[in-house]
Order: C-alpha cells, then structure tokens, then sequence
C-alpha cells in the first residue's frame, strides 16, 4: 500500500494545475494556490524521498496489470531524488514567478501551464516504460512550447520557433527509436527490455538503436554538436521560465540518457567512447561559446551547455565512482543553474538591461544583494568547499584513474573558462561605475518595488543558496546519497527485480 | 506488403527531413507532419503486419489458438497520432504568429536571437 505514494508527486501537480485553470480570471487566487500546492508538492517529494531511502525501490503497475504489459512507476533512489530536486526549484520559481512575471501573463494561463510542466517532469522521473517516458516528453515539451511564447514578443517568437522544431524532430527521432526497440523485443518496460536487449544477437541493430536514443536524448540535453537551439532559444522569456527550462529541461534529458545507458544499453565500449568524445566538445564548444557572449542570460545559456558536459562524460566512462560523480552533479547543477537564471532576473530587475557592458555598479548599490550572488557564482566554478567542487572531483580524479587525461584538461579548461566568464560579469556588472539607467515602458526598477514583492524576487534566491551552501557543507550525506544511486545504476539487476520480482511472486 | 511500406516510411523520412532543411515556415511544417507520419508507420511496420486476425480470443478457449496481431503498436500509434495533432495544430499558429510577427516566413531573415 505505502508504494502508491509513487504516484503522488505526478497527481498532486495535475490537481494542483486543474484548479488553477478553474480559477482562471482570480490571478490572485492563482497565485497563492500555486505557492500553497508548490509548499505541499515539496513536502510529498520529500516524503517520497523518505520512503524510497528507508524501504528500497518503491513500484506500482498501473491498474494492476502484471509487470511487463502494463505501465510500471518505478521510484528509486535516483527518481526519488530529482522528483524532490523538482520540488525544491519548482517550488522556488513558483515564488520568483508570482514576483516577476508581468499580470499580463498571467491573465493567460502562465501558473496553471507552469504546474502541468512539473507534471510532466515528475512523470518522466518516474515511470518505468519507455513509451510512457516518451508521453511525458510530449507534456514537458508542449507545456514549455506554451511557457516560451506566453507574451508573443518578437524575439520570443523567434527563438520559440527553432525551440520547438528542434525539440519536435527529437520526438520524432525517440520516438523512431522506440518503435525500432519494441520490433526488436516486443517489450515497453524498461527492466523487461534490459533483460531482452541483453540476450539479442544482433549487437549491430542494438547499436544502432542506441545512437538513434543517444542523438534523441542528445537534441534535448543539448549535447554538442545539437544543442544550437539552446542558446538560440533559452534566454527569450521571462527569467522564471529560463530558470526552470535551465535547471530542469536539460536535466530531463540527462535523466533519460543515464537511465537508458546505465539500464537498457549497457557496457559497450563504443558507444562509450562517442559518449566521451561528445561529452569534451560539449565541454569546450559550451566554454568558448560563453565567453563570447555579452548578453548575461546567453552567457547563462552558453554554461548550461558546457556543465552539460560534466554529467555526460561521467555517463561515458561508466565506472561507479565516475556515476557517483555524475549524480552529484546533477544534484548541484539543478540548484545552481535554478538559481542562476533567476539571479539574471534580479540582475535585470535591478539594472534594467542584460547587456553586461551597459550595466553596473551593482556592488555600490546593493552590497548585501551582491554577497548573496557571489555564493551561486562561486559554487558553480566549484570553489571549495562550496558544492560545484566535489563533484568534479570525483571526475577528475576518475579521468586520472581511466587514464584519459584530455578529459582532466577538458574539465579544467571549461572550469577556468567559467571562472573567468563569472569573474567578468562580476567586474562589469557589480564593480564598474554605474551607468544610467534604461527607460523602459511598463517596467518597475527594483528599488521602486513594494517590500512584498522584494522578498517574492531575492526569497527564492535566497532558499536555493541554502540548499547549495548545503549540498556543499554537507557534502558527506550527498556523497553517500550519490553512491547509493550510482550504485543502484550499475547493477541494473536491483531495478529489473524490484519491477519484475515483486509480480512473478504474487 | 512489408517492403512496400518500409519504402514508403524511407520515403516520409527523406521528405520529411528534406521539407524541414527548407528556408520557408510552412515547408517547415509539412516536413514535421510527413516526419511524425512517417514513425508511426514505422511502429506498424516494426509490430509485424498480421492479416485479418484480430486479437480476440474465442468464447470455446481461455487463450489464443492461433497467430494474432498485436495490439500494442496500435496503441502506440493512437496516441502518437492524437499528440502530433495537438503539437501540429500548436506548430500552425506559432507559425502564423510568427509570420505576422517577424513579418517574413523566411527562416534564414530570422536570426536576431542567434547572435
């Protein structure tokens, strides 16, 4: 019976969504059932967290149909823990969005299409079955097609054009996938196919399938030589939209690659390699990219793109430690990025421009305001201790150990690159003189903001650094969460018994 | 049968992605919509094509006494075609908007956000 807590997290947010459409014309009403059911979508997520912590994975087969034909949910350790990392940036942005994004948008459906994009991600967390990841895919996708254009500027349009065809052909391409693997094996669920793709003979077909995921995947994790959508695209909205589409868009896509190379294809050296090789371009063409830029949300865009990298070039050298190192960046880069994104915001809200050069003098007017930014920005160089730094770590020492010691120089060269693209925005927009402000039309600068709506902007902000100045101080119990997931990944058997077990049993 | 339709989804595919490296928004859509068309035939194709036997099992037995063809892919198919026609019909109006917008349908004149 506890197991049926697995679906919560997903019902909770497709309530939560329903009732916000319900009041539709009550913005206020909106606004405080979506901070409300955020506050109580955290505290399921952690429950969830909990439960999976203490009693091991947690499954439930939808309506009761027998493991492999019907639709399974899986919740372990690692679904468990980005459904909770959901939570606390969803929560935040929920907050952030209510103090940021213009009545305007809200008027049309911004919460409720907010709220069915967390469904959407929670969904794809947890479900077991291949095809029910790709349904997910298609709500995450179509709520964030919705989210990018809420507003029809000109250059959201724009970017949402190549935003949403690219995302489209990487359905396609998944989706071909999909029905490649299901004439393969006959099977949806996930543990049903590692079983069956382990025994088929024809490893050529297998590869193949396996890059047409890798490249679907690849499209939406923006890997390197697919990601140009992304910089085109991502900073186009509002800073809440760009902060959710950071922290946890891109993520979803990292999700998917670990879960079908960790679960389904497995152990080839090949595709290992690929991996790796991609994984240093995306590390130094993300770099390069960020330092050319002058705009803060496309540098932001530019470093999504590099640290993207980290996680895949642990995925590529599958080893447990370098898994380890993987999951502990992923739980650090969701925060951060979160936070990032929404800093910009602030930024913006302060300045009135995202131009680096015609902005500054930030430190001058809000020193407390910049001590708070400085921490998301050292912990995403990895200044240690602070909790960019352990992760990579753990890579670079498992690159020395692997003998690939381009990687090491790949990792060191996107971290100076970050230093240095942090240090630069640190120097034009909080050390330089200030210049004057922009007229904007129908914008209120941050001073002249009610206190309310201050502390709805900087809160966020606030929590998310708590949580990364924790991730980094108490680097023990993230570390022993991360091996705990890592090994789980690696010995696919657990996940296939806890799906497949528990049915054949009963 | 089988060869027939795999050449047809080669060919959906090969227009499909032709259509899409075009420069106009409407030639944009069309290659999305013969791309989408062209995998879900490929999930029929792929659940193996079998003739007039449908899945029904007879009132005399409690399991399938002969070949039978499978519902999955069916399934599958449904659904992906009730999703590309929200996300095609979403695709038609964002282009509209953008051509009202952006005030051309040539992809190459949109490039402001790229720089």
């Amino acid at each position: 019976m506890m197991a049926q807590i697995v679906f919560l997290p997903i019902i909770v947010q497709l309530l939560l969504a329903i009732s916000l459409l319900f009041s539709w014309k009550w913005i206020k009403w909106q606004k405080i059932i979506s901070n409300v059911g955020s506050v109580l979508s955290l505290v399921i997520a952690i429950w969830l967290f909990s439960t999976t912590w203490t009693e091991g994975t947690l499954t439930v087969q939808a309506g009761n149909w027998q493991a492999p034909f019907g639709i399974s949910f899986v919740s372990d350790t690692f679904a468990a823990t980005l459904v909770l990392l959901t939570a606390i940036s969803g929560m935040a942005v929920s907050f952030f969005s209510v103090g940021t994004i213009m009545p305007a948008r809200l008027k049309f459906g911004f919460l409720p299409i907010f709220h069915f994009l967390l469904l959407g991600l929670n969904g794809a967390f947890l479900t077991g079955d291949i095809f029910n990841l790709y349904v997910w895919f298609e709500i995450i996708i179509i709520s964030s097609f919705v989210l990018i254009t809420l507003g029809g500027e000109k250059t959201q349009i724009e970017g949402a054009i190549k935003y949403f065809t690219l995302n489209i052909f990487a359905s396609v391409i998944f989706l071909t996938a999909i029905a490649v693997l299901y004439g393969l094996t006959g099977s949806l669920n996930m543990a049903d196919l590692a079983l069956k793709v382990a025994e088929i003979q024809n490893r050529g077909l297998v590869e193949v399938t396996a890059i047409l995921f890798l490249i679907g995947f690849g499209i939406k994790a923006a890997l390197f030589p697919l990601y140009f959508w992304l910089p085109a695209s991502y900073h186009t909205p509002p800073p809440a939209v760009s902060a959710i589409f950071g922290g946890l868009l891109t993520k979803v896509g990292v999700y998917a690659l670990i879960r079908v190379f960790t679960l389904i294809f497995v152990g080839d050296v090949f595709l290992g390699n690929i991996i790796l090789v991609l994984a240093g371009l995306t590390l130094f063409s993300g770099a390069l990219g960020a330092l050319t830029q002058n705009n803060i949300s496309k540098v932001f865009s530019y470093l999504i793109i590099c640290h993207i990298g980290y996680m895949i070039l642990g995925l590529g050298m599958y080893t447990e430690m370098a898994i380890t190192g993987v999951v502990f960046y992923l739980i650090h880069d969701i925060i951060a990025k979160t936070n990032l994104f929404m800093i910009g915001g602030l930024i913006y809200r302060i300045t009135g421009t995202y131009s680096m050069r015609d902005s500054g003098g930030l430190y001058a007017k809000y020193p407390l305001i910049s001590l708070l930014i400085i921490i998301p920005f050292f912990s995403l160089v990895g200044v240690p201790p602070l909790s960019g730094f352990w992760a990579k770590l753990t890579l670079i020492s498992e690159s020395f150990k692997s003998g690939n010691y381009w990687l090491i120089a790949a990792i060191l060269f996107a971290t100076f690159i970050t230093l240095f693209v942090i240090a630069r925005i640190w120097a034009e927009v909080f050390w330089k003189e200030s210049k004057p402000l922009p007229k904007l039309q129908n914008f209120r600068y941050f001073e002249k903001l009610k206190l309310e709506k201050k502390i709805l902007i900087v809160g966020p902000i606030v929590f998310l650094t708590l949580i990364s100045l924790y991730i980094g101080f108490g680097a023990e119990y993230i570390q022993r969460l991360a091996t705990r997931v890592a090994n789980e990944l690696m010995d696919n058997q657990q996940y296939i018994q806890a799906v497949l077990g528990v049915n054949t049993t009963n | 049968m089988e060869l027939l339709l795999a050449i047809l989804i080669g060919l959906l595919y090969a227009a499909g992605l032709y259509m899409m490296l075009r420069r106009s928004l409407v030639k944009l859509i069309i290659g999305l919509i013969l791309l989408g068309n062209g995998a879900n035939l490929l999930i029929f194709l792929l659940g193996r094509i079998t003739k007039g036997l449908p899945p029904i099992i007879p009132e005399e037995s409690s399991v399938f006494t002969s070949a039978y063809a499978d519902p999955v892919p069916q399934a599958l198919i449904l659904t992906a075609i009730v999703i590309s026609f929200g996300l095609q019909s979403f695709a038609i109006i964002l282009v509209k908007r953008a051509y009202k917008v952006v005030k051309t349908d040539d992809l190459d004149q949109m490039n402001s956000t790229d720089r």
